[in-house]
Parts: structure tokens; C-alpha cells; sequence
């Protein structure tokens, strides 16, 4: 099996829509022990959506701009194990105020940036006691390079999340740990019917990709997940793999 | 196993009181999530996953939105359980 023998930490299993959940229920069926991550008022349906998971992992709490909590994490992770081989960064929130992008304030923008970029870095970090055979850290990202509609600062902070992927690649190599995101085509999870707009992404997916988009279906991003997860990618990092039925490679 | 519209309303109403602390008796077929019982949208997440688990049934993204009274959520669990 493709995970045989790892132990992951999952962030951002909310609803069994949730790339992380099939991210996790893959891993489950490839072998590996798998712990969730929520927080706040949403631990109570992570730990209801976890019990769909072929087995039910436990649930710790991790607000990612909760600096104690991101101290206690490798301790309270003990509980559960003493070694991590991988990471799931599957973590973004932006105020409704963020998608208007010459309206959107500083304040909108630095919590855009905090919790879908910094994130990144803050998690990898708070991981590292518990990574010390090395390991992979995956993240999800929707492609930065463009300027999309409606995505407007979190575009902006998704290109921050990349670039510091691609630092935490740097910093993080000496210890055997990849960095690597996958870009995913729109997929209709709770996250994107929270972005007003949505719909439009995909009418552009409908029409630009060449092998075709189902926004219904998460597997394709979760399979690229379990796929850098596992010891098949052992010299990429920092990379970012395209999920997207080809859409970022076509022209306008 | 089906079950009746009443045994439905008491598990559903049993629900909504552990989550929002809103009195069960409250609950009732003419209320409306939103703006009777005041219910924001992330309680409602949680509302209905314990509802999925609880009644043996699915209740898709798309139709949560359609569910504005507590018997339009009753209705929809009882058709479900066929």
C-alpha cells in the first residue's frame, strides 16, 4: 500500500465534501494512521464527519492563529503518536470584505494572509519535533499566477501561500522534509460556496479544460495529496502539481 | 426504519437544543431556522451532519438552503427515510 506505515496529521476535514476528508480516507485505505485537526465551533462536526472515515481518527484541537495552540501541538499529538511522516495543509479563510479587491481593508487582507499563507509556515514548524525521520508536507492551493474573478485578496494570498512553500521547501530540506501543493480545479466544497461567485470558476473550467472538470468530485486533488504523501516523490519539493484538467496550461 | 413526522420533530428538536441551547419545546414545525430560532450558519453545518447521523439519512449542500422552517427540515428527513 501507498501509505503503509505513515502517521498524518489532516487539517481542514469539515464536511465529507472536504478535499481533506477524501485526502484522509484515502490515506486510511492506503495504510496510513490518520489524525484531524479542527477547531473552535467547527470541532463538532469534524468529529460527527470523522466517524464516515473507514476508521474514526481522533480529533485535536488547531486554530492556526492561536499561538498556544500551535506550542502544545507536538505534545498533544504525543498522545496519539511519536512520530509524524506527513502533513495536510488544507487551510484558508478570508472576511466576505477580502473579495471586493479595491475595497477590501488591511485588516480583511492580514487575516487573509495569516490564516491561508503564514499558516503554512506556522503549522510546518509547530510539526517539526515529530518529523525528525523527514516526511511531506502537502498543501492545497488554487493556481496564483492569475488574476481570477471574484478570488481577488485570497488570490492574493494564495500566491503568498505558494511563495512560502516554496521558502519552507528551502528551510526545510536539510531535514528530509518536502514541501509540495497541489492546485486544484474549483471544487464545491463548503470552503468554495463560501466565495460569493463561485459559479463563475466553473463556467471557466467548463469551457478551458481539455480533459474535462467535475467540480463534484474531490478524489483527483486527494489521490495528488496521498501521491506526494507517500515515498514516490522522494526529490520534489517546493513544486507545485497542477490538478486541474489542464486549465493552467491552455492559453485564453 | 421510517419515522413519524412527531418523532422526527422531538430527535430533530433534541438536536437543535444541544447545539444552540434553544428550549426544545421552541422547536416547532413553523419556525424558522434563521429568523425564529437564530440559528447562524455554522450551527446549522452542525445541526445537520447530527441529523444525517441521527435519522440514517443524507441531506445534500444544496438543500440545506431550502430548509428555512423547522418542518420543511422534518418533511425532508421523513421523505428520505422513504
Amino acid at each position: 500500500m501507498l501509505l503503509e506505515g505513515k502517521t498524518l496529521l489532516i487539517t481542514g476535514v469539515l464536511m465529507d465534501s472536504s478535499i481533506a476528508f477524501h485526502v484522509a480516507k484515502l490515506a486510511q485505505e492506503q495504510g496510513a494512521k490518520v489524525v484531524l485537526t479542527s477547531f473552535g465551533r467547527t470541532m463538532k462536526i469534524t468529529q460527527t464527519i470523522a466517524k464516515r472515515l473507514p476508521e474514526t481518527p481522533p480529533v485535536i484541537e488547531l486554530d492556526v492563529s492561536n499561538q498556544e495552540h500551535l506550542d502544545s501541538l507536538a505534545q498533544r499529538l504525543g498522545e496519539h503518536t511519536d512520530r509524524l511522516d506527513g502533513v495536510v495543509h488544507s487551510i484558508g479563510f478570508a472576511p466576505q470584505g477580502a473579495f471586493n479587491f479595491l475595497e477590501g481593508t488591511w485588516e480583511d487582507v492580514a487575516t487573509a494572509l495569516q490564516i491561508s499563507a503564514y499558516s503554512l509556515k506556522s503549522l510546518g514548524v509547530a510539526c517539526l519535533p515529530l518529523m525528525t525521520g523527514g516526511g511531506s508536507i502537502v498543501g492545497l492551493t488554487f493556481d496564483a499566477k492569475f488574476a481570477w474573478p471574484v478570488y481577488d485578496w485570497m488570490g492574493v494570498a494564495k500566491a503568498a501561500f505558494e511563495s512560502t512553500n516554496r521558502y519552507l521547501a528551502r528551510d526545510l530540506g536539510p531535514k528530509g522534509i518536502r514541501c509540495n501543493l497541489v492546485a486544484a480545479g474549483p471544487i464545491r466544497t463548503t470552503a468554495a460556496k463560501s466565495i460569493p461567485g463561485f459559479e463563475r470558476f466553473e463556467q471557466i473550467w467548463d469551457e478551458r479544460a481539455p480533459l474535462g472538470w467535475n467540480v463534484n468530485d474531490p478524489v483527483p486533488a486527494a489521490q495528488a495529496c496521498a501521491a506526494l504523501l507517500s515515498d514516490w516523490f522522494p526529490a520534489t519539493t517546493g513544486e507545485i502539481i497542477h490538478v486541474d484538467g489542464g486549465v493552467h496550461a491552455m492559453g485564453q | 426504519m421510517a419515522q413519524t413526522e412527531q418523532e422526527i420533530l422531538e430527535g430533530l428538536a433534541n438536536i437543535v437544543n444541544e447545539e444552540t441551547g434553544v428550549d426544545v419545546a421552541d422547536v416547532q414545525l413553523d419556525k424558522s431556522f434563521t429568523d425564529d430560532l437564530d440559528i447562524d450558519s455554522l450551527s446549522m453545518m452542525t445541526i445537520v451532519v447530527n441529523a444525517e447521523e441521527a435519522f440514517g439519512v443524507r441531506i445534500p449542500d444544496d438543500e440545506v438552503k431550502n430548509l428555512s422552517t423547522v418542518g420543511d427540515a422534518v418533511t425532508f428527513i421523513k421523505n428520505a427515510q422513504g
